[in-house]
């Protein structure tokens, strides 16, 4: 795992608490999914990217890709439209922080994958979702114009907030009482 | 939401004419789809409408036009009780359109870090031990201060809450039914909507109370609601509660998805982000009276409004007429469910004279309800940082005006 972060630590911290589940079947209900079946549904990509698929992508490549299946909501320029501009790269609430706020490369790439374009949603190839991201992230500054971006080396993206997240309070677990006015 | 954000509205607004129209629509058609060839059409003797003189109905804000960006609020003001009816339950959704899904075609697959993946349909999940719990629903983004015509409206302010009586299969017999292996500490929940909006919850609390919820007051979860199935994760901000449930992956770390990191942040003063808040706070609000009502005279009414909290249980409502100089202990409609929306009622005998109507929460933690001075002296901001952030629980004032009308005095 690449939870070096203070943040990952903490929120792992939050329910490392739960004990093994290991039990026999009671009900005997519901059938085993075959190992095709399970893949084809398995698209979420953790923070590490073990789960990404073979691919790549550029953001020269992904100026294309953006041009023919995104501006048409995000702007030409990428600048907003329809649908919010791509930089900065997701809402803060109060926007008091530059750039992004997304905590890892993975996440637009998982979103972009699951959720874009918004008429045909999961309909890009992974070469195209490589290359997409490359552009978001080359837009926001966080890569260069030429850097491939892959399995490997997108899990490794530095995203410029990753280590300026904090759960509200590090320490406390589900179901202990917090310090009055502790909300919002 | 910040500015970028209102931008954004506006945009949708301009070009969201359209969409505008499918959103009202499919509010209220909800229980009119397109019947199956054998299913008798839904007219008023088949499932039965309110009367013609009830406009008892969700509204927006009239901001946003899209349902992938708008909320469609409880009109806590016409409500009685502690039940929202289903057709009345809040929207906030991030998605485009809200799913057709036929059950006979719908598979919940659970699997990840799990002994033995399985994969259930609809019948096989309602064959499991099923319970049946009241349970409320928040919008982290619910209660926001407004300023503005919006603000004397309890709609349009804290209509983000819904209280429904949920059944289904709790999400930790499931769990056990596969195994969960010992490294496990997370699983990520995934519906199948167009987007397969994604979130990450704790393996302790799906292991306590989260339901796979399949029923809602008594009949099948309405489609804006999950149909066929949801979780329900109580106390929660609702964000976790996966509507159109199709996948629940069991790992060993938060994903991080889109919803939960880059768009559903918060930043605190010091530009610090906030992260997995989960837990909602101790919350109420007076219902009636309550801001753009109208009293037709002094005399006795009721005081009744809703209080909630995240933390379990509501053990304590006061209710204060000067604004909160004193408070008295309201009565609570029993019997006081956890996690649930609950009812409470104040005699109140109006001289006619000015008066500022609020309530104060206190849950069984012995968490209390702040005012929002309280709350932004604690933050060190101004009160309209509340506007900008979500999870704000603070007290609400109503003032009462010599003629009878009622407004928003958050911010008087």
């Amino acid at each position: 795992m690449r939870c070096s972060s203070s943040l990952l630590t903490a929120v792992i911290a939050l329910s490392a608490c739960v004990a093994a589940f290991a039990q026999g079947r009671t009900y005997q209900l519901g059938s085993t999914p075959s190992e095709e079946e399970i893949k084809a549904r398995d698209i979420a990509i953790s923070p590490d990217g073990k789960e990404l698929p073979p691919g790549s992508g550029t953001a020269k490549e992904g100026a294309t890709v953006f041009a023919q299946k995104c501006a048409a909501c995000h702007g030409p320029n990428g600048s907003g439209g329809l649908a919010r501009g791509i930089v900065p790269l997701g809402n803060a609430k109060p926007v008091k922080i530059a750039f992004s706020l997304v905590p890892y490369a993975t996440t637009v790439w998982d979103f972009i994958n699951r959720a874009m374009p918004q008429t045909k949603p999961g309909s890009l190839a992974a070469n195209e979702v490589y290359a997409a991201t490359a552009y978001v992230l080359y837009r926001n500054e966080i890569i260069k114009e030429t850097d491939v971006l892959d399995a490997k080396s997108l899990p490794k993206v530095r995203m410029p907030n990753r280590d300026n997240f904090i759960p509200a309070r590090p320490e406390w677990k589900p179901g202990e009482k917090r310090p009055f006015g502790y909300y919002p | 939401m910040g500015s970028q954000s209102h931008s954004d509205r506006r945009r949708f607004l301009k070009y969201g004419g359209a969409m505008a129209s499918f959103v009202m629509g499919a509010v209220r058609s909800v229980r009119g789809q397109t019947p199956t060839p054998e299913a008798l059409p839904k007219d008023n003797l088949a499932y039965g409408q309110p009367s013609r003189f009830d406009n008892t109905i969700r509204k927006t804000t009239g901001r946003a036009t899209a349902i992938s960006d708008t909320a469609l609020m409880t009109p806590l003001q016409d409500l009685d009780g502690i039940i929202t009816p289903s057709g009345l339950h809040f929207l906030m959704d991030h998605v485009k359109d809200v799913p057709d899904i036929d059950p006979q075609q719908h598979r919940l697959l659970i699997h990840g870090m799990v002994d033995r993946p399985l994969i259930y349909t609809m019948d096989e999940l309602k064959r499991l031990p099923s319970v049946s719990r009241i349970y409320f629903l928040e919008c982290n983004a619910n209660s926001r201060p407004l300023r503005g015509p919006n603000a004397d409206s309890v709609q349009l302010v804290h209509g983000r809450t819904s209280c429904s009586e949920w059944t289904g299969v709790l999400l930790s017999v499931l769990l056990k039914e596969c195994g969960v292996q010992k490294a496990a500490s997370w699983v990520v929940a995934e519906g199948s909507d167009a987007n397969k909006y994604t979130m990450s919850i704790p393996l302790g609390k799906a292991m306590d109370d989260i339901l796979v919820a399949y029923a809602q007051n008594g009949e099948p979860v309405r489609p804006q609601q999950g149909y066929p199935v949801r979780l329900v994760v109580p106390g929660w901000e609702a964000i976790r509660s996966v509507k159109w449930l199709s996948r629940i992956k069991v790992v060993d770390q938060p994903y991080m998805a889109w919803h939960e990191s880059g768009n559903n942040a918060d930043t605190r003063p010091d530009g610090k982000g906030l992260w997995f808040r989960f837990e909602l706070g101790p919350k109420s609000v007076i219902t009636r009276p309550s801001g753009g009502q109208r009293l037709p005279g002094h005399g006795s009414y009721e005081i009744t409004g809703l209080a909630w909290t995240g933390g379990g249980a509501v053990r304590k409502v006061e209710v204060s007429i000067d604004g909160g100089r004193t408070y008295k202990a309201a009565e609570l409609q029993q019997p006081v469910h956890r996690y649930a929306h609950t009812r409470f009622r104040f005699p109140w005998m109006w001289s006619g004279e000015e008066a500022v109507l609020q309530s104060r929460c206190t849950d069984e933690r012995g968490e209390v309800q702040p005012t929002i001075a309280e709350a932004a002296k604690n933050l060190g901001v101004t009160p309209d940082y509340f506007y900008e952030a979500d999870h704000f629980n603070g007290i609400q004032p109503w003032k009462v005006n010599r003629d009878g009308s009622i407004q928003n005095a958050l911010f008087l």
